[in-house]
């Protein structure tokens, strides 16, 4: 967003309302749009989903995932040639034909405790990383009633657009329209 | 869906409720905090007197190595489970009757298996060398044995307390923004710092829903891995009555089911007290009902064929251990955990039965009772009488586990009792979720 920009903040006490404006703004060519709600809304995300990538969230459960599985394992084959302790005649190590010793199936279980941990954990970084968490001080768009009952737009544009912007917010149905 | 809605509050009316359940509680809350922390400083004095004396004070004696402490720490595992269920996979199922009890239970789940993880490392005797358990580099090359059920646990419990607890702070965060904004004060800087500035951008939303929905589909086969892993601490040794394929499906409804009772017991007070009837309504009672009665009629299946599968095994030592059971010294601990946990459930069968505060309240502490008791047959009787008559014996509670036991119910209820307090024990967002989305057009008004 460029220095000179300006962003009005439309606050709406209904779904309906902020989605017509949501739609209007859009089609108007407003794209950089930010809007708060006291919960997730169905409708709402409908209209801001519509041309985005799914959340790369994803990726990060993924990756942490894998890192889980492929420790465990290392970790307990690992451990179990430096340390070759044969209890109930079960024991891993490398001999001349290869792998020798058949323990591989309870590491399984070490493996997706590992993964379980790593992925979760792995999903909450990526959670805060991506929704640019935590923030000491909130933004200057945001209103405390936006965590309680009502919906807020925040429209940046360009300084000379602010006009246009205020009517189609206000036309919409905004409770109020600031600065 | 109509008939899950809860139709009278607003979207103020719950961040208000809610707020409110916070306000500086009166002296009926103190004298309960002040009851359960006497209980609970008994309970360290009994633990203290067990490190200053041995574990002789404990009454541990061979055969029964493993008596009150292991009992009670898979009772305590397996009230965290229905937690779990219910904020999981309850989620993953969309069954929305759950989100005005999921927060009690998932803080629940933390506190029991808090408080389960005691006991490892009480039982343990010398607890300050409990990082033995855990894989480290140390200079002589040692390392836990990974083929061990013991170490199993170890991974598996350390990772249920973390995700489980990852998961209840990423559902507080925006509940505790809706506070922060709504407070003054101290609290409001607290609370400002707990939100990580979480504001409900549509940036931050739509990160959090997916990380959410993950959060929960990890959970879900955890939840159901943590008592397999613990049922096979018993199932993978060849004591009579222990050594079963049936023991993890048996452990995880077991759990579900005392989860449930527990759950009923911290939300019944909480309803009744913070005067939630708005939003804990006779279904929701309705619904934990007949999830006791499920479990319950499930796990008396389970009994059934733990009984037959030892009659049909053909193994003299396997009927003895039975026989053993069914009628001498012990007799009494599996009657009793058959009349409550087969029997007092059936009485939910009744709608009546299942929307009356006070009948699912006894029905829940007999659960539980019947509960403990289950792990209580499970470990002590079978150690007490495997192959060789020589190795039998009978185990008598000392003064000192006893004390120990029940001063780990009062170190989970002072947890609780502290946490209704402090953070919303009602999920403000959840609950505005399941509300219809105020519409200026009422003609779209509830189409969810």
């Amino acid at each position: 967003m460029p220095a000179t920009a300006e962003t009005i903040v439309g606050v709406f006490a209904h779904v309906d309302t902020t989605v017509r404006a949501l739609e209007e703004l859009r089609a108007k060519g407003y794209h950089d749009l930010t809007v708060y709600t006291p919960v997730p809304v169905h409708e709402i995300e409908e209209v801001l989903e519509r041309d985005r990538p799914v959340s790369r969230v994803r990726l990060f459960t993924l990756i942490g995932g894998l890192t889980g599985i492929v420790s465990a394992f290392l970790l307990t084959i690992w451990t179990s040639l430096v340390w070759g302790l044969v209890t109930g005649g079960k024991y891993f190590q490398f001999g001349p034909g290869g792998i020798v010793g058949s323990s591989l199936p309870p590491f399984v279980i070490i493996a997706f405790e590992l993964m379980v941990l790593f992925g979760g954990i792995a999903t909450v970084i990526g959670m805060v990383m991506l929704g640019r968490l935590p923030r000491f001080r909130p933004s200057a768009s945001f209103d405390p009633r936006f965590t309680n009952d009502r919906f807020g737009i925040a429209v940046h544009c360009a300084p000379g657009r602010s006009p246009s912007v205020r009517e189609i917010l206000r036309t919409a149905g905004a409770e109020e329209v600031r600065a | 869906m109509s008939d899950t809605r809860i139709t009278s509050p607003t979207f103020a009316d719950v961040t208000r409720d809610v707020a409110r359940t916070l306000e500086p509680p009166g002296n009926l809350y103190f004298s309960w905090m002040s009851v359960v922390a006497l209980i609970l400083t008994a309970g360290i004095l009994a633990w203290a007197g067990q490190v200053w004396w041995g574990m002789g004070m404990a009454g541990k004696r061979v055969p029964q190595m493993w008596a009150m402490y292991i009992t009670s720490f898979v009772f305590w595992i397996g009230i965290g489970h229905a937690g779990t269920l219910i904020s999981a996979i309850l989620y993953l199922f969309r069954a929305r009757w759950r989100t005005s009890i999921y927060r009690a239970a998932e803080a629940m789940t933390i506190f029991a298996v808090m408080t389960a993880g005691l006991f490892p490392l009480i039982h343990a005797g010398r607890m300050w060398f409990a990082y033995y358990l855990l894989p480290y580099p140390n200079q002589r090359s040692l390392w836990p044995n990974f083929r061990s059920p013991l170490v199993w646990d170890v991974f598996a419990i350390s990772t249920y307390l973390s995700i489980s607890t990852v998961f209840f702070i990423v559902g507080l965060i925006p509940d505790i923004a809706a506070l922060r904004d709504v407070s003054s004060g101290w609290r409001r800087r607290i609370y400002a710092m707990l939100a990580l500035g979480w504001e409900g951008a549509d940036s931050q939303w739509r990160h959090y829903r997916r990380a959410y929905g993950l959060l929960a589909s990890l959970a879900t086969p955890l939840v159901l891995s943590v008592h397999s892993v613990v049922s096979w601490d018993f199932a993978m040794a060849l004591v009579p009555g222990w050594h079963s394929t049936l023991f993890a499906p048996f452990f995880v409804d077991g759990a579900i089911f005392s989860g449930f009772a527990m759950v009923l017991i911290l939300i019944l007070p909480m309803r009744h007290f913070f005067g939630l009837h708005a939003y804990i309504q006779e279904k929701h009672l309705d619904a934990m009902g007949k999830l006791i009665l499920v479990t319950g009629l499930l796990l008396t299946y389970f009994y059934v064929c733990e009984i037959f599968t030892s009659l049909y095994s053909g193994d003299d030592i396997e009927k003895a251990s039975l026989f053993w059971k069914v009628t001498k010294t012990y007799a009494w601990a599996l009657w009793l955990m058959y009349f409550c946990n087969c029997v007092s459930p059936l009485i939910l069968f009744s709608k009546r039965a299942r929307t009356s505060p006070s009948v699912l309240y006894v029905v829940s502490i007999l659960v539980l009772i019947g509960m403990w008791f289950e792990r209580f047959n499970i470990i002590v009787p079978s150690l007490g009488h495997d192959f060789y008559p020589y190795t039998w014996g009978i185990y008598y509670p000392s003064p000192t586990d006893t004390m120990i036991v029940v001063g780990s119910f009062a170190w989970f209820f002072l947890l609780f009792l502290g946490f209704i307090r402090v953070m919303p024990s009602l999920s403000v967002v959840e609950v505005k979720e399941t509300l219809p989305p105020p519409m200026r057009d009422k003609t779209h008004a509830g189409h969810r």
